[in-house]
């Protein structure tokens, strides 16, 4: 063994060593879970970044609809825009700019709502506004069959409220007032 | 009657304009009495996390064939093959999230945040490519990373580079490796994903910049070979100073070399080393001389590195958010609309004090930051300079264990073909 190749099989050693002591620090205090990204929705200020951040055209942030909280207005406040003339299913009152709500009469005088997720981008307005005048049973999360869960969000980076966090994945969404 | 009530209150609510309060009932749930059930919210699952393990699986799998065709076959259409594979998997199908270069960030993160938790395919998949790195060369640069992989399928007529610009060229990757690590350290920002140049190619979808940045690189990849690999890519600066203590190593011919010259335009990447002439071997007394002054000049490098990198340690924390966040709050302006971030913060209830501790450390860390990349930059400047000088008596032709990125096209322009 020549001296070039002693000093390279010690620096190979080194390097091994060092990796190795590394990788054990990190295994000590790693998760076997594969993280997910999610936002709190009780963090969440609706600015409607969800809607343009998103890699994907048409983001991976969908309004959810917690149906259990739903006091299933006839006005709703998520449905319906502010100024609305009738209280009717013409796309001039509705406050989505999509028209991914479905609105259904149920019985008088209550209506169901449904998030049409091809259609909804995750802007949050619906959410602004039923949070504002009813219940807060329509919220943003991330759909984890649609999210590439890119290593830097990209929503994450461009929120204001600092709303999204990394979870665990057998616990990947964040919606309050879930039953059960 | 209902109805009318309803709206009343609604009118109310509308009167009062409250902020937005999650979670609150105001209308409470109806009892509806034409048996109508109510729906349950639909939560799709994540990917799972067997699929997670199979990527890992995948990846050694992926490197250990990259090897074989590398050491053994010695097979340039093997590794070609091995490079459409890992676009297809690890590219189009895995959508290139997570990657081996990207998981630098996550491990910097963890060694320096308690509280973020690592994944362990994460560190897996920053440790697996080293290890192999460590004892065969650079096969994961050669057919496994499908970054590297979509550049070399474009390389059709390589140019060969003068030596002083790809000396001055490879520094980059040291200097944009030094600020990731510093932005991931500070949980500031994952700068390599979020300049990635082709993960927008991968997912078929993107933002304008990121096709800008990926078909320009492509573009250029089609005559200087492979350019983010070679002077931008933080985790080949990390593979390349590992390979050159590997244990084992592409060589260009299998027994002898004959001096036949044949291979020594074939490496597209300029990494094979030619042999030198005896006679332009230096004495020893000048080596003595140059050693003794790169001795002086590399730690003056390394302070000097450090001063300047400590003194724009405030230019570098601006890109923090929470910084940021400080500043605004800091100089904020009644005149002015108030941003997003100062909504949210006002109404999460914080104290503006408690957020200018936080930024101070932050930006403390910076100016500590700041000395370390700075340091290691002069540090990177005064080795590259040593490596200038140093002139290491070479016979054959062989690859430059550093920069060879093991992709085998020189195999075949060599003659000898058998093991003696």
């Amino acid at each position: 063994m020549n001296r070039r190749e002693f000093l390279n099989s010690g620096l190979r050693f080194t390097v091994a060593i060092g990796l190795g002591a590394t990788i054990g620090h990190l295994l000590g205090k790693s998760s076997s879970q594969q993280m997910v990204w999610q936002l709190d929705p009780t963090k969440c200020i609706q600015c409607g970044k969800c809607a343009t951040s998103c890699v994907i055209t048409l983001s991976a942030v969908k309004c959810v609809h917690v149906y259990s909280m739903c006091g299933y207005c006839d006005l709703c406040g998520g449905y319906f825009r502010p100024e609305a003339r009738d209280l009717t299913t013409a796309a001039e009152n509705q406050l989505c700019p999509t028209s991914a709500i479905k609105r259904k009469f149920v019985e008088d005088p209550y209506f169901e709502y449904e998030i049409d997720e091809e259609l909804c981008n995750g802007c949050g307005k619906c959410v602004k506004g039923c949070g504002a005048f009813g219940n807060g049973s329509l919220q943003l999360q991330i759909r984890h069959d649609l999210c590439d869960n890119c290593n830097e969000c990209a929503i994450a980076r461009d929120c204001p409220a600092d709303a999204f966090t990394r979870v665990p994945s057998n616990q990947p969404y964040l919606l309050t007032g879930i039953e059960g | 009657m209902k109805r009318i009530f309803t709206h009343i209150v609604l009118l109310v609510f509308l009167l009062i304009q409250t902020v937005s309060v999650n979670a609150v009932e105001r209308f409470p749930k109806p009892d509806f009495e034409s048996g109508y059930e109510t729906p349950s919210t639909i939560m799709p699952d994540p990917r799972s996390e067997a699929l997670a393990i199979l990527d890992v699986f995948v990846l050694i799998a992926a490197l250990a064939i990259t090897r074989w065709f590398v050491l053994k076959k010695r097979s340039r259409r093997g590794v070609f093959w091995m490079s459409i594979f890992s676009i297809a998997y690890f590219g189009f199908f895995r959508k290139g999230c997570v990657c081996a270069v990207g998981s630098i960030q996550n491990v910097v993160l963890a060694l320096f945040n308690p509280e973020y938790s690592i994944p362990i395919t994460v560190i897996l998949f920053f440790a697996i490519p080293i290890v192999f790195t460590l004892f065969y060369g650079r096969t994961f640069c050669a057919g496994v990373c499908p970054l590297g992989a979509i550049q070399d399928i474009f390389l059709f007529k390589p140019i060969s580079l003068k030596p002083w610009l790809l000396k001055v060229l490879g520094l980059i990757p040291f200097l944009y490796l030094g600020i990731s690590i510093l932005y991931a350290a500070t949980a500031t920002d994952f700068v390599i994903c979020r300049y990635d140049p082709f993960v927008g190619i991968f997912r078929l979808d993107g933002t304008f910049m990121m096709f800008v940045l990926g078909g320009a690189l492509i573009l250029i990849g089609v005559f200087v070979a492979r350019p983010y690999c070679r002077f931008l890519c933080p985790y080949g600066v990390i593979l390349n100073l590992v390979s050159r203590v590997s244990k084992k190593h592409l060589t260009i011919t299998p027994s002898a070399c004959i001096q036949c010259k044949l291979c020594e335009d074939s490496c597209p990447f300029d990494a094979i080393e030619k042999p030198v002439p005896a006679k332009e071997r230096e004495d020893s007394k000048t080596a003595v001389n140059r050693m003794i002054r790169l001795a002086v000049i590399i730690p003056l490098l390394v302070l000097a590195g450090g001063f300047v990198g400590s003194q724009f340690h405030e230019n570098l924390a601006r890109v923090n958010p929470t910084v940021q966040l400080a500043q605004e709050i800091m100089n904020f302006d009644d005149s002015q609309p108030e941003s997003f971030e100062v909504t949210a913060f006002r109404s999460a209830g914080r104290s503006a004090d408690d957020l200018y501790k936080e930024a101070a450390a932050i930006v403390q860390q910076f100016y500590i930051g700041g000395w370390v990349l700075g340091g290691f930059i002069g540090l990177t400047f005064g080795l590259t300079l040593a490596s200038l000088s140093i002139f290491r008596y070479r016979e054959d032709y062989e690859p430059n264990k550093g920069t060879c990125l093991s992709c085998a096209r020189c195999v075949d322009y060599c003659p000898v073909k058998e093991e003696l």
